[in-house]
């Protein structure tokens, strides 16, 4: 397989799963933007004046990163992982199955389109809520290096998801069971620190904590630990979630039999 | 070279507390040029040979090899070489005709492809739909776009897998003329069809499945031959004397026997005549593929296992 060829089959593909999104971009982009809007206003019209995290940080200023940065998460999971689990469910994943592409042209362009996905709409919801408090941006490099991170393990995990389902319950079963509950104890309403002790050495086992904490980080210049100790984690949870996609990509898991 | 080589092809389906042999040591070439098709009850095992051929599915013994290249280690030159039109009528609600197809093409690396796309739209009768949605299209339409889809990177080897099964006449005479013409100008094709005189009529040359293994292959012509005899052929509206169902087939009205000489036809006559019944549109005419086809069905039952 000559070069040429292998990078345009993952063009191709990466182009198809970002079209994908876009063309139904009112439900993929401005849905998520417009929930990040209603809890900030909910949350933050309601604890504002009861919760403070950070000594100079507001608390609805504190709420945009975490909100902007679950944007990022959840959507970079819901795109690979529903188009995946469509084309199986569908049966048109035989057009990409009979392709010469590559399990690494599918990693690259499943979870590319991922990241592109989870970053426009982190971008969204930053777009919108920053009218509604202060906000600094202490360190951009974080930020960027957080959201990329995290979109891109979110893709991979996603692309697990797509693999593994064989049914839409299944996906939301992920989605609603592990997804949702991981990125809410992450500690996107709220500081880890502000926990009794046990729910805080809990939060230390959530690989999302890390990776909401950094991306925090990068706003603040304040952080609950290390914006290293957060990128070790967080780079590390993703090379190991990106290992095992390639493996399961590379033998077909449930897609060849 | 071959342009297909199955070399002792077998698969296991490992089922709860059993194993079953979809395929048992099945070997065959087809060279380059050929029009060549692939019969077999359902389940004999075409659909999981193709599924093989097409790197759906891993065989669990044996190899396939497309212009030389092995569909395992080799896997994206043999795709490249291969043109699969599948059986199950599937779609991107996503996506137009033309977007599907652009898609596709760079799917196996070919940018750039606008005229050759134009072609096939024009070709399959697809011009005027080229912006429509997917969803938009009617059954018929959707065929005609998987076989866009399967040409759309102009591989040399195409493979039908029951592409006319539940589709009207007339696609079916523009989807044979376009894969005629297709053959004609080189292309090799591999066909599965349920239709005998499809088959007939297409194929140069034939093999027959049957639970996982070839019962025959041959000449189409050779086929035909090899079974020399005529059938008796009539429309019957009262049920066979005994004698007679034993050896007939039957199809609603129409009762088919086979007859080697006049005596034989004589015999049939006045075994009628002596229960007093009547056949209509009597006519004798020589064996069909469909006759060959159940002569051997019915004599490899008790060998096959």
């Amino acid at each position: 397989m000559s070069t040429p060829h292998l990078f345009a089959g993952t063009r191709t593909l990466l182009y198809k799963e970002m079209l994908r999104f876009w063309k139904v971009s009112f439900q993929t982009v401005a849905a998520p933007v417009l929930t990040a809007v209603l809890y900030l206003l909910i949350f933050g019209h309601v604890l504002e004046d009861h919760v403070k995290v950070y000594n100079n940080v507001a608390y609805t200023s504190f709420l945009i990163p975490g909100l902007v940065m679950m944007g990022v998460l959840q959507n970079a999971f819901a795109n690979s992982s529903s188009s995946l689990i469509q084309s199986k469910i569908s049966g048109n994943l035989v057009f990409l199955l009979v392709s010469p592409l590559s399990h690494w042209a599918w990693f690259v362009a499943y979870v590319g389109a991922s990241v592109v996905r989870g970053v426009v709409v982190g971008a969204g919801v930053l777009a919108v809520t920053f009218w509604f408090a202060p906000l600094s941006l202490v360190a951009p490099a974080w930020v960027l290096v957080f959201a990329v991170i995290g979109a891109a393990m979110m893709g991979a995990l996603g692309l697990l998801a797509g693999l593994w389902a064989e049914k839409f319950e299944q996906i939301a079963a992920f989605q609603n069971f592990i997804v949702m509950p991981m990125t809410f104890l992450s500690g996107v309403f709220y500081s880890v620190k502000s926990l009794p002790g046990f729910w805080q050495d809990a939060s230390h086992l959530n690989p999302f904590f890390y990776m909401i904490d950094g991306f925090r980080r990068g706003f603040f210049g304040v952080s609950d630990v290390s914006p290293w100790t957060s990128l070790a984690v967080a780079g590390g949870s993703l090379l190991a979630v990106c290992a095992l996609c390639l493996h399961l990509l590379r033998i077909g898991y449930k897609i060849r039999h | 070279m071959p342009a297909i080589s199955f070399q002792n092809v077998s698969k296991t389906y490992h089922a709860v507390g059993r194993h079953v042999r979809a395929l048992d040591g099945v070997s065959f070439d087809i060279e380059p040029g050929e029009f060549f098709g692939l019969l077999g009850p359902n389940g004999a095992g075409k659909t999981t040979l193709i599924s093989i051929l097409a790197g759906l599915s891993a065989a669990s013994g044996g190899r396939v090899l497309v212009n030389g290249h092995d569909v395992v280690a080799d896997y994206a030159d043999a795709r490249r070489s291969l043109g699969i039109v599948p059986q199950e009528l599937v779609f991107d609600p996503f996506f137009s005709v033309r977007e599907t197809l652009v898609i596709q093409s760079g799917y196996f690396g070919v940018r750039n492809n606008g005229a050759w796309i134009d072609e096939l739209l024009a070709g399959l009768g697809l011009a005027d739909k080229a912006h429509a949605n997917m969803r938009q299209l009617s059954g018929g339409m959707k065929r005609r776009v998987l076989v866009a889809q399967a040409l759309v990177h102009r591989p040399p080897v195409i493979v039908l897998d029951e592409p006319t099964a539940g589709v009207d006449v007339e696609l079916r005479q523009t989807l044979w003329q376009f894969v005629a013409r297709l053959n004609k100008d080189g292309h090799t094709v591999l066909l599965t069809t349920h239709y005998l005189e499809e088959a007939e009529a297409l194929c140069g040359r034939i093999a027959m499945l049957k639970q996982g293994r070839i019962v025959a292959l041959d000449r189409t012509t050779a086929l035909l031959a090899g079974t020399a005899s005529t059938m008796l052929r009539f429309k019957l509206d009262a049920p066979l004397p005994v004698a007679l169902a034993a050896r007939a087939r039957v199809t609603g009205r129409i009762v088919q026997l086979k007859a080697h000489d006049a005596a034989d036809v004589e015999q049939v006559l006045a075994a009628l005549r002596s229960e007093g019944l009547h056949p209509e549109d009597l006519e004798i005419g020589r064996a069909d593929l469909e006759d060959v086809f159940l002569d051997i069905m019915q004599s490899e039952t008790g060998s096959a296992r």
